[in-house]
């Protein structure tokens, strides 16, 4: 019965959001008040009904209602309760209800906190999202019912796949989803601006905060995600360039050009059509993710079961979208209004660049990802791209970005001082000679990378450090000064340092890794040692036991370091018997500095197990890096002028006077 | 500098941008390609030993053999016409098994194929895409597993 009242409130989500994709549209054409104002009641009408469908698929997972066929196919009575919870959205159905979940949660706001906004474009940004929300609604209605019945219903469920019951995995999917969805805030807001014909301030004060939100729960879920396939395939890397981990990159490269090209808009008034046009982009690429994903055309471990009749509807969603957007644009976009005026060498011509070398970041993994589909589909070869094409095509692409990240946040607005700027960085230029002699001197065999990429991940931190340095004016006011100066610099701004050099720091970690990486296999008895980079490991026993939904066989391994006992390691390799399925529980010994990574793979007492042991240097760098870049988003996303409500206001004169903001 | 100028030079940069862009893909893809072969492609084309591929099928029934340390394994990887004689050294992946679908990468050195990497299946109901398409081409496609 909650089964059937799930799949009634979807149906009416869908009438909802057919009522809120057209009506509010037409209204805002002619001007009728009445019609624009239903925007709002059906926006939160429909997350209302989306959350009921939503909860009613949770009790079926919570309750183990086996006679729902998509909770018998992905739970099991025995599995934790934290994995019957996120089981809802481990699997396709239940993935694309949280998707329609958090698109209409955000539609929700716009209806909530949209009070400022003027109404028609109020309606017509909602108008958008409902659009949205029946093209995906349609699908799940269509090819995907979660709440399908199953009779008889089986005694016990499937399981969900063990590699997907792992803590790190249950919330990656939602802050992946809100970062992917996020996104069709900017294409709403962009798509409403062309009907609606102009760009001004305001929209960018609106589009702005929901990009950064959504740009900092794509870099959350994407380091979740990384994070666990790093612990939890145990195959000791981060990050394989695979079709499905770049499907999730691309948006993000183009929300992070989004992000810097929005600030343009909301300072300056300039690159109007070129935000459109990215935003537009930015969305394209988050269905296109969804769409690799789901279409059963990649090899991955994300891959739902394949049905080509799903991967053709998303495709048609995304032909739709991104087509229609894009004609749009090339309709309404030359009679846009140019903005403000600048030289070259200028925070905005810094940031066009930014925004160059970013797309063209995103060109270069575009083709990498899409080639082997693309040759597959006219020749009927197949390729594989991997890791490293990607080295030598995104790599030296992102080099010069790294560079200018340094320098665009000293230049002024409108007309930059180049020599100044690079006169003040002097600082940052220490920090990168500094960085790449110590690694020069620390190195047995000189190797030219790891000095390059730690020389540039010095002159980001040192740049990051010194534009927060100049703009407090530090040493060169009396201290209180400066530090009255730090307390009132607004958040955006330490947002933008903190993202800035937690990039500086994620790059040491990538670095280090990739160039360091030390890793030994062997067959190891009982009692036996094997040394890696200065640890002695000894394998001490490999004990059974019996967990909720799982065997496993746990190896305990101790570890000394020049014959002092440092850790005792304890990977697991685990067997599932109702999926017949076995994983391996990587164990990670971690110092700020490296990792020790463990994995056990079959063996015996008689013969050995095989050992796998990794050092990983300064992987523990990559995530921190990552998440110093997640906090200066949240931090930049509480400044005060960005708060939802707040953009209305016109910059009054004495805050025009106040130092330029954050950027 | 006028906004017409000012955009122009904005396009011209891109433009050298995307050309310089370009030409690092397409030196990237000439050296890092990987092109996947069946076993029946196999017995056709002569691959060089430098060359490194991708052989796909299904690990043949009863064809593994471990060394005696355990880290160098043998197996034949089949499309049920022909087959391909593999080996490794090191860590196979959890769902490796007799009669599943597996992809090895690596090159041919004299006559067998030493594989660098190789990549079973995700989980139960699913096979590698290039696997089950090299079945379906060597006519021995039983159907897709159910879900």
């Amino acid at each position: 019965m909650i089964a059937e009242l799930g799949h009634f409130a979807l149906a009416l989500a869908l009438c909802i959001a057919v009522v809120q994709s057209v009506l509010p549209l037409v209204g805002a054409a002619r001007g009728d008040d009445i019609l624009m104002s239903l925007a709002r009641p059906a926006a939160s009408g429909q997350f209302l009904a989306i959350a009921v469908a939503f909860g009613a698929l949770t009790y079926g997972y919570v309750t183990s209602d086996f006679s729902i066929l998509n909770v018998a196919q992905n739970s099991h009575s025995l599995k934790p309760m934290l994995y019957k919870v996120s089981g809802v959205w481990g699997n396709h159905e239940g993935s694309m209800i949280l998707w329609v979940l958090i698109l209409s949660l955000f539609g929700f706001a716009v209806a909530a906190f949209g009070n400022n906004l003027p109404a028609s474009l109020r309606a017509r940004v909602l108008s958008v999202q409902g659009m949205i929300g029946v093209g995906f609604l349609g699908f799940i209605l269509l090819t995907s019912n979660p709440f399908e019945r199953l009779n008889p219903a089986p005694l016990d469920g499937r399981d969900l796949n063990p590699l997907l019951q792992d803590p790190g995995l249950a919330f990656h999917p939602p802050m992946l989803y809100l970062g992917y969805v996020g996104f069709s805030m900017a294409f709403s807001f962009a798509v409403a601006a062309l009907i609606e014909g102009r760009v001004d301030p305001a929209w960018a004060r609106w589009v702005r905060p929901w990009t950064l939100a959504a740009w900092t729960a794509l870099t959350a879920g994407i380091t979740l995600g990384s994070w666990w396939a790093y612990y939890e395939l145990g195959w000791g890397g981060w990050w394989y360039w695979d079709p499905v981990e770049n499907a999730s990159f691309m948006p993000w490269l183009a929300g992070t050009a989004l992000l810097h090209s929005a600030i343009v808009v909301e300072k300056r008034d300039a690159l109007k059509s070129w935000t459109i046009l990215l935003a537009i982009i930015t969305f394209g690429l988050s269905l296109m993710g969804t769409f690799l994903v789901r279409s059963g055309v990649l090899t991955s471990v994300h891959a739902f079961a394949v049905d080509p009749e799903r991967g053709l509807f998303i495709l048609g969603l995304l032909v739709v979208a991104s087509g229609g957007g894009l004609i749009l644009f090339a309709i309404r976009a030359p009679s846009m209004k140019l903005g403000g005026m600048f030289q070259p060498i200028s925070r905005e011509g810094g940031l066009i660049m930014n925004n160059l070398l970013l797309s063209v970041a995103t060109a270069t993994v575009f083709i990498g990802t899409l080639y082997p589909l693309f040759l597959d589909a006219t020749t009927g070869e197949k390729v594989s791209v991997g890791p490293p094409f990607f080295n030598a095509a995104f790599v030296p692409v992102m080099m010069p970005l790294i560079l200018l990240v340094a320098v665009g946040p000293m230049l002024a607005w409108k007309r930059g001082d180049l020599p100044g700027a690079m006169a003040r960085l002097w600082v940052a230029a220490a920090v990168s000679i500094a960085a790449a002699a110590f690694v020069w001197s620390r190195q047995n065999d000189v190797a030219l990378g790891p000095v390059i990429g730690f020389a540039f991940a010095g002159w980001l931190a040192g740049g990051a450090v010194t534009e927060w340095a100049e703009r407090i004016a530090l040493f060169r006011v009396p201290f209180s000064v400066s530090l009255s100066r730090a307390l009132g610099l607004p958040r955006a701004a330490y947002g933008m340092t903190l993202a800035h050099f937690g990039l500086a720091i994620f790059i040491c970690g990538a670095v280090a890794d990739s160039f360091w990486r030390q890793e030994v296999v062997v067959n190891a008895r009982q009692g036996e040692t094997v040394s890696i980079a200065g640890y002695d490991l000894t394998l001490e026993k490999v004990e059974r036991a019996q967990g909720p939904n799982y065997q496993t066989e746990s190896a305990f391994i101790r570890v000394r370091r020049g014959g002092a006992e440092v850790a005792t390691l304890v990977p697991e390799r685990r067997f599932y018997p109702v999926q017949q399925m076995p994983t391996t529980e990587a164990a990670i010994h971690s110092t700020f500095l490296a990792d020790l990574y463990a994995a056990i793979g079959e063996g015996g007492a008689r013969d050995g197990w095989t050992v796998r042991v990794w050092h990983n240097p300064l992987v523990p760098w990559i995530w921190t890096g990552c998440l110093i870049m997640v906090a200066g988003g949240l931090v930049s996303l509480s400044d005060r002028r960005l708060r939802v409500g707040a953009p209305r206001r016109r910059v009054q004169p004495d805050q025009a006077a106040a130092p330029a903001g954050a950027d | 500098m006028t906004p017409k100028r000012r955009r122009l030079s904005i396009v011209v940069i891109g433009l050298v941008m995307l050309g310089t862009a370009a030409a690092l893909v397409l030196t990237a893809f000439e050296d890092n390609l990987v092109f996947f072969f069946s076993p029946t492609d196999l017995k056709a084309k002569a691959i060089a030993p430098e060359q490194r591929i991708r052989v796909g099928g299904l690990v043949e029934e009863g064809s593994i053999e471990k060394s005696a340390d355990g880290l160098v394994v043998n197996f034949r990887v089949t499309d049920l016409q022909n087959v391909v004689p593999v080996t490794f050294n090191g860590v196979l992946p959890d769902l490796f098994r007799e009669g599943q679908g597996v992809v090895a990468e690596g090159r041919f050195i004299q006559g067998t194929f030493k594989a660098s990497e190789v990549l079973a299946k995700h989980d139960e109901t699913y096979m590698p895409k290039e696997v089950a398409d090299a079945l379906k081409k060597s006519g021995k496609w039983k159907g897709e597993a159910k879900p």
